[in-house]
């Protein structure tokens, strides 16, 4: 489809900006003054509209397509909570940073108070802050308030943090950004981390563990105590990746298990839209001597029950300018609101039920490496497929032209030729059985006629893109 | 209430499929003294009472105050399209795009996102957006560490303290050092930046316009900082490139800034984006995503996430950032704002704001016992010294109705009677009349 730059035509104007009322200012000095306008393109708002709903109908989403990408929680977003979180629209943030300004925000910051409260009753932490921006800006931030206990201690030998080989990509990208070089563990035959070799592993030079429970094969760790254990015998924090939380609702909470700091991605278990790569939010909580060490400002409920903005001096400073992102916290506080305890409890049951019924079916044509009874998500090998010539991404290509969007491919790392898939609590089982039945199919062809699927996709606007070419060409904007 | 479609029918034969009992028996993995101590939530409510509780918490949301702050959050007209366009599902249901051929909608919004935030900076390559303003600077400031390969950043005093926060936060872990260099009155102090400049430099980090509102050129700084082969990074206010010099042109190697002022909502802090650009040759050292053009077996033209060996997905622990999820949907509200107002429409809001903003510091600035402190150019947002403390009288004025800007004594001890005012395009020369009258009043009765 041609670009939006490509159907400029000069002199034409899409939307009016308003007449001035007041008198025209002299102008900028000539050296502060912008050469040329901006190369924006010049197009009607009709123009406009077709251009960007034609491109929309480009996509994939949750409202269209089912949208089992394991790990990232493709559940449908409640259009009720949507509403809710559309109604803050214009309030200002600074004005809660306004001497007296707190008294006109009461809203929204007992939104923020309250999301929090919620937030470390279900994880059970002392106490959480909403300001990180996206689940890995939260694993960030989390390894920046350990660095900072550590710090206090006079602690200071501590450079490494400990993840499993299984881990998602962010996590040992965020320790690296705090300062800490990575120790990867490897997983062992069970399917998690190598206990032996996590006790190898851990000295006193290691600040932090980083885990996440279910791991990204979906597997439930039993040893998860001990390794919290083993961890904080060395002085040691021990960190719980958030992202898998949906699967435990009610069942686990990573502050009893011995976690004392987890982050928790919104848009993942409390159902917030995504918007094609963001935004995010990635709130973070802390056991309770690690409460002092959190970002500024908190918000604080005093005796009166009113809402104040406090500094926080001990605090590892500012990770984004304001509370977060407050839309999306308002509408996962909408949503937990919504669903309440009985309902939260039901979308790990429904989740895990859902994950578990898709591994049973397909397992009978596509390899499992850990055959374990699986939380939320469950992950496949295409490895069986491979010898007739079939990668897991041809299986991924093929499910797109009969209308699904594919599972995760080739994550986790320690899985060749993984197919992760998510079904999420919000799918019924006809829609299951129809993806199963696709799935299925494909394992068919890959004996039978396996360029079929080599050829996939033949139903979309583009069919495989040339990858190499676009990292070689480096066309990043047009000219 | 929950929102899972499967029937008790359903959930049997799924159970039988698995081979279990029950639904219970799927959590057998977790050790029973692992169970969760308590789960203490209230039970869930309807749709109509949920809108409700939220409508109540709305009416307290600084409603009916009219807005004369900023502070890298501006008040802009956002025109009815963007919220439209950014509704539909398929883009705001949509994940990040791993499978391009069905995600050609968020590819190419992308591209086209990443080419109006380089003709808006006058640079040549741009990501597909980062989480905000603060964290795009410190991005900026950590991509120069790795280009130079040094360890020391200059901050301008006169950048967003909020941002330089952010900054000094995300530098703290790595052994870098931010050196600090307060600003000259209102403007960026060149000559004490100039100086501080030397052979260990990776950066001068300074905005424009500034956090005092000031405008400045920065050509010479940036020719001082290359003679030592250290960067000059520009954090920029969108809206101002409509009629300001762009980063580009003053010579800056990567420019950063705030876009929630390209149509998106306030929201009380979020969800905004930050925007990076740079020069072409430093795009490896990009932090996030970048979608790139390229083709199909036929030739068809189409668009993917390229130069993915720089990310965390790949890379781990070696990546140029830990971002993932980035601010999609943000942005291309900034890409549908920009394309809504075009060339000449985009050029005559940013006239506007510095119409208007002008027309508010002649009148506040002839209020009895008040100054303009700022010596030069501004776009939206100049300082006024009050003969009173700032804080006090912007409390005052709240009672009335109007916030009348960020006192900044709380930012630049010292500054205590310092006031940054802000004017958009929305504020109405009535309003900017009433803003000078309540200030006469509150100064002087």
């Amino acid at each position: 489809m041609e670009l939006i730059f490509e159907k400029s035509v000069s002199g034409r104007t899409g939307v009016r900006v308003p007449l001035s009322d007041v008198p025209k200012a002299a102008p900028l000095p000539g050296e502060l003054r912008r050469g040329e306008p901006v190369r924006l393109p010049e197009v009607g708002e009709l123009d406009l509209v077709r251009h960007y709903t034609n491109l929309s109908r480009r996509n994939f989403s949750v409202d269209t397509n089912f949208y089992p990408l394991g790990s990232c929680t493709m559940k449908y977003n409640t259009k009720v909570t949507e509403n809710a979180g559309g109604l803050f629209a214009s309030c200002h943030p600074m004005l809660a940073l306004l001497p007296g300004g707190d008294q006109l925000v009461q809203g929204p910051l007992a939104i923020v108070y309250e999301l929090e409260r919620q937030l470390a009753e279900i994880t059970g932490m002392e106490e959480v802050t909403t300001q990180p921006l996206a689940g890995a800006h939260g694993e960030m931030t989390g390894i920046m308030v350990i660095a900072a206990y550590h710090k206090a201690r006079g602690d200071r030998k501590r450079k490494y943090v400990i993840v499993p080989d299984s881990s998602h990509g962010t996590n040992p990208a965020s320790a690296a950004m705090a300062g800490y070089e990575i120790v990867t563990v490897p997983t062992a035959p069970y399917g998690d981390m190598d206990l032996d070799l996590f006790r190898q592993a851990m000295n006193d030079e290691v600040a932090a563990v980083m885990l996440t429970c279910p791991n990204t094969l979906g597997l439930f760790n039993p040893h998860i105590a001990e390794i919290c254990a083993i961890a904080h015998e060395g002085g040691a924090l021990t960190y719980y990746d958030g992202a898998n939380l949906n699967a435990i609702l009610g069942k686990v909470r990573p502050g009893d298990v011995g976690f004392d700091v987890i982050h928790v991605n919104l848009h993942k278990t409390f159902g917030t839209p995504h918007g094609g790569g963001g935004p995010g939010s990635g709130p973070v909580g802390v056991r309770g001597d690690l409460v002092r060490f959190l970002p500024t400002p908190r918000v604080l409920r005093r005796e009166d029950g009113s809402y104040a903005v406090e500094d926080h001096p001990e605090g590892i400073g500012r990770v984004s300018d304001f509370f977060g992102n407050f839309a999306i916290m308002a509408r996962a506080y909408a949503y937990i609101t919504l669903l309440g305890r009985e309902g939260l409890i039901e979308v790990s049951e429904q989740a895990v039920l859902n994950a578990n019924y898709m591994m049973a079916r397909l397992k009978e044509e596509y390899e499992i490496p850990f055959d374990q009874t699986c939380m939320h998500e469950c992950v496949f090998s295409a490895s069986r497929q491979v010898q007739n010539g079939v990668h897991a991404i041809d299986v991924a290509k093929y499910l797109i032209d009969r209308g699904f969007h594919p599972p995760t491919v080739y994550f986790p790392l320690n899985v060749k030729e993984a197919i992760m898939i998510e079904p999420t609590e919000t799918e019924s089982k006809q829609t299951m059985d129809a993806f199963i039945e696709v799935m299925l199919e494909a394992a068919r062809l890959a004996r039978e006629d396996p360029e079929r699927l080599h050829q996939a996709p033949v139903t979309t606007p583009v069919g495989r893109l040339d990858e190499t070419r676009a990292a070689r060409m480096q066309q990043v904007c047009c000219e | 209430m929950g929102y899972s479609p499967n029937t008790p029918d359903d959930i049997r034969d799924m159970l039988a499929a698995i081979g279990a009992a029950s639904v219970e028996e799927l959590f057998a993995p977790i050790p029973a003294q692992l169970r969760a101590k308590s789960f203490d939530l209230p039970p869930g409510m309807s749709e109509l009472e949920l809108m409700r509780l939220m409508r109540e918490k709305a009416a307290s949301c600084g409603a009916g105050i009219t807005p004369f702050i900023g502070g890298g959050i501006y008040d802009h007209f956002i025109p009815a399209a963007v919220d439209h366009l950014a509704s539909r599902a398929e883009f705001y249901t949509a994940y990040t795009p791993y499978q391009p051929e069905c995600a050609q909608g968020t590819l190419q919004a992308l591209y086209e996102y990443q080419t109006t935030i380089c003709r808006l900076t006058g640079l040549e390559a741009s990501n597909a957006s980062l989480y905000d303003g603060g964290t795009a600077v410190a991005e900026a400031a950590l991509m120069s560490l790795r280009i130079t390969d040094r360890h020391k950043v200059i901050l301008d005093g006169s950048v967003n303290p909020l941002h330089r926060e952010i900054v000094t936060g995300y530098l703290h872990g790595l052994s870098a050092q931010a050196v600090q260099v307060a600003s000259d009155g209102c403007a960026s102090d060149l000559a004490r930046l100039i100086a501080s400049i030397d052979d260990e430099t990776a950066a001068v980090i300074v905005q424009s316009p500034n956090f005092f509102g000031s405008v400045q050129d920065f050509r010479e700084l940036a020719q001082k900082a290359h003679d030592h082969e250290a960067l000059l990074i520009v954090s920029c206010y969108p809206i101002a490139m409509g009629l300001v010099a762009s980063p580009g042109e003053m010579g800056a190697d990567i420019a950063v800034g705030e876009g929630q002022s390209l149509g998106n909502h306030l929201s009380f802090g979020g969800p905004y984006f930050g925007f990076i650009a740079t020069r072409k040759r430093f795009i490896r050292n990009l932090p996030g995503r970048i979608v790139g053009e390229t083709v199909d077996h036929q030739g068809r033209r189409g668009f993917v996430l390229t130069l993915q060996a720089r990310e965390q997905h790949i890379k781990r622990h070696k990546a140029t950032s830990n971002i993932c999820s980035n601010q999609s949907l943000c942005a291309l509200r900034g890409l549908i704002f920009c394309a809504s107002l075009g060339r000449k429409g985009f050029e005559e809001l940013a006239r506007l704001n510095y119409d208007k903003a002008q027309y508010a510091r002649s009148v506040l600035g002839a209020v009895r016992g008040v100054e303009v402190l700022n010596a030069g150019a501004t776009f939206n947002e100049f300082t006024l010294s009050l003969p009173k403390d700032a804080a006090e009288v912007v409390q005052r004025l709240l009672d009335k109705g109007v916030a009348a800007g960020v006192p900044l004594g709380q930012y630049y001890p010292g500054m205590e009677r310092a006031l940054v005012v802000t004017v958009t395009e929305k504020r109405t020369r009535d309003e900017i009349d009433r803003l000078a009258a309540l200030l006469e009043e509150a100064l002087w009765s």
